[in-house]
């Protein structure tokens, strides 16, 4: 890394600080290590019986408390490969819901039709996804900018309206089609295995992350740097574009695609909703809010937009909106209103999400404190 | 013969509405770089303001004869404050980030159709159109639908007036100008944010007529009906070459048309799939659309 970036200012201390106390160095030191720790408190979540009011309906352990944080760790993970094309590739793509649904459409399209069972199909399904990313990116890519964004929009629409119209009964139409419980692993079935599907999540963002942050940091990734930056200096460096695009966009297409896999295992059904263009704007919304080309944004914007958008929904039906007057409780019945006021907030308000809010807060003290100490001087 | 003469006048029709949402959100990112996902909620405004009015709750509207003109102007004129207050609020506060002032329309077309469904239910609402506009005419032994063209002649009338404005006026001197370079516009002195609420005003009046005229096409408005066709919008804007009027029109003719012919002559529901077809063969031919400006 030669530039600096926010991952640096976060993980490790400014270089020029003054030399610190031995004690407060180590404790930094240790600080680093926090991935590992949260990873290690959210693999042993299962066993806990903590209960967190407000934040989980029921205690940490239990099946419905884990759905919601399994879902929460798989939209963050899936914000996460999203991510690769936004914030490191400089793509704004709107039709990411499309390698998604194929995943989990494919998948459980084999499973039912051909009567696989779940491994072979699942890779079926991946191979789908990476396919089709293949196909239509490369035809997409040959626009650039906003032309691209509206062309990835077209095809993914197209595939909703495939979906929806259930050419040959394969997708079920608006229903969608449930999983076959009987073509799954028996781990995977049933309330009391619950605990097995929130491990494969995790599984997966944890693969999701380990791929994103080793292939920003390669050669590949500094192009994407370069291209999201500027286009044409790439380009004047003699490194065709579209094939590092393509990279990108087949990529985040494979991670998309297995992401829809285990949404398929979580809630044991392929949905339409997943093909919509709403659904790939969510992720949108994912990524902006928690903070678009940084480390551990798109993660934190996933994990808070699917517990809001869940909790949100509880309180939409709650009795305390009920009671409220038409004025306020006709909007915040619609979670979808909600969602979208929030996003032109942070928009507006957190410029680079929310990962970056401790960093702004900071430097808005730094800015007060000198203000402060000359106003003081002056009056003196 | 006579399939195909309904056909055709059925997919102009349809092109007509592709048209009056597209024609809007081609001069706005033409002239601001600004991909505009809030234009299918003008469109909702649009038609659930003439649908207001037109169920009896404006007096004078009416869902027949000039009461029904009047109820279609509510809501063209509703879309247009939509439109403006849109710019002014959203848009201009984040004058000179592009991208985020994409981000932001998406938000606001999440929340506005949200919101219309929380007012007025999520269910489709029947239109109450007028009922000389409701019957069928032959020609060529075809029965076609009056409203279709209502449709095309309201189209041809917008695509007449804003060649007149862009072509003929001052102010559409100014956002030709900007469309083309706005930097160098800027640098004469001119003040291109008073461009940019013009534009937004007429992009919005115009997507809020195709909503009131698409409530008479579908028969019925719903929350969601903004957002569908807006897609189709994307497409003939990408087809016609961002950012031009012209071949936004050509782009909606052709999309109609194909949308048309393919859902009669395969299953329904192909010609979707048709229209997204031709624009990956035509991006393919010419990636810069038909008039070949680049985006």
């Amino acid at each position: 890394m030669t530039t600096a970036t926010p991952e640096q200012s976060e993980a490790g201390a400014p270089p020029a600080a003054p030399p610190a106390a031995p004690a407060a160095d180590r404790l930094r030191r240790l600080a680093r290590w926090w991935p590992a720790a949260l990873l290690l408190v959210l693999l042993t979540a299962p066993w806990s019986s903590l209960p967190l009011p407000g934040l989980l309906d029921g205690p940490l352990g239990s099946p419905g408390s884990l759905q919601l944080i399994a879902l929460c760790l798989l939209f963050g993970a899936l914000a996460t490969g999203y991510d690769l094309l936004l914030g490191r590739t400089g793509l704004l793509s709107f039709g990411h819901a499309l390698y998604f649904a194929t995943g989990t459409y494919a998948t459980n399209t084999v499973m039912l039709q051909a009567g696989l069972p779940f491994l072979p199909s699942a890779l079926l399904g991946l191979l789908a996804g990476v396919l089709l990313a293949a196909l239509l990116g490369s035809v997409s890519l040959r626009m650039s900018g906003i032309g691209f964004s509206m062309v990835t929009l077209a095809f993914a629409q197209a595939g909703s309206i495939l979906v929806e119209r259930d050419p040959g009964g394969f997708t079920g139409g608006e229903e969608g089609r449930a999983a076959p419980a009987d073509r799954l692993p028996a781990a995977l079935v049933g309330i009391e295995h619950t605990a097995n599907l929130y491990w494969i999540a995790l599984a997966y963002l944890v693969l999701t992350l380990a791929v994103v942050h080793r292939v920003v940091r390669s050669p590949t990734g500094r192009v994407w740097e370069g291209i999201r930056e500027n286009e044409r200096r790439v380009e004047v460096l003699g490194l065709r574009p579209y094939g590092f695009k393509l990279v990108a966009f087949v990529l985040a297409g494979a991670l998309a695609a297995l992401g829809g896999v285990v949404y398929l295992l979580l809630t044991g059904g392929a949905t339409p909703q997943t093909t919509t263009s709403d659904f790939t704007l969510s992720l949108l919304v994912m990524v902006v809010l928690g903070g678009s080309g940084t480390r551990w944004g798109p993660l934190v914007g996933g994990v808070l937009y699917t517990w809001a958008d869940h909790r949100l929904g509880d309180l939409a039906g709650s009795g305390a909106v009920a009671g409220l007057p038409a004025v306020l409780r006709v909007p915040l019945s619609q979670p979808l209103f909600l969602l979208g006021t929030l996003f032109v907030l942070v928009v507006y308000l957190l410029p680079g999400g929310v990962v970056r809010l401790p960093d702004r807060l900071r430097a808005a003290r730094g800015r007060s404190r000198p203000a402060a100490e000359r106003s003081r001087r002056v009056t003196r | 013969m006579s399939t195909v003469v309904l056909l055709t006048l059925t997919g102009l029709g349809l092109g007509a509405l592709y048209f009056l949402v597209a024609s809007g959100l081609s001069l706005i990112f033409g002239l601001m770089d600004v991909l505009n996902f809030a234009h299918g909620a003008l469109l909702s405004v649009g038609a659930y303001g003439t649908w207001w009015a037109a169920s009896g709750h404006l007096p004078g509207a009416g869902s027949d004869g000039f009461g029904f003109v009047l109820a279609v102007a509510f809501g063209t004129a509703a879309g247009t404050l939509a439109a403006v207050l849109l710019e002014l609020a959203v848009i201009r506060p984040l004058y000179e980030r592009p991208r985020e002032q994409v981000l932001a329309t998406v938000g606001v077309g999440l929340a506005v159709p949200a919101l219309l469904s929380a007012i007025w239910g999520a269910d489709a609402r029947p239109f109450p159109g007028p009922a000389a506009l409701s019957g069928t005419f032959g020609l060529l032994g075809a029965q076609v639908p009056v409203n279709r063209l209502v449709l095309i002649a309201a189209a041809l009338a917008v695509l007449a007036v804003l060649k007149v404005f862009l072509g003929r006026t001052r102010h559409g001197l100014v956002v030709r100008a900007g469309v083309e370079d706005r930097a160098m516009v800027t640098a004469l002195g001119i003040d291109v944010r008073k461009a940019f609420t013009l534009v937004f005003a007429i992009g919005g009046a115009a997507a809020a007529l195709g909503g009131a005229l698409g409530g008479l096409y579908f028969g019925s408005v719903d929350p969601g009906q903004g957002t569908s066709l807006l897609i189709f919008a994307f497409v003939v804007v990408v087809m016609g070459g961002m950012g031009s009027v012209g071949g936004a029109a050509r782009a909606s003719v052709a999309v109609g048309l194909v949308q048309q012919f393919a859902n009669y002559y395969t299953t329904a529901g192909l010609g979707d799939l048709a229209v997204v077809v031709l624009l990956a063969a035509l991006l393919l031919v010419r990636p810069s659309g038909l008039t070949g400006r680049l985006a």
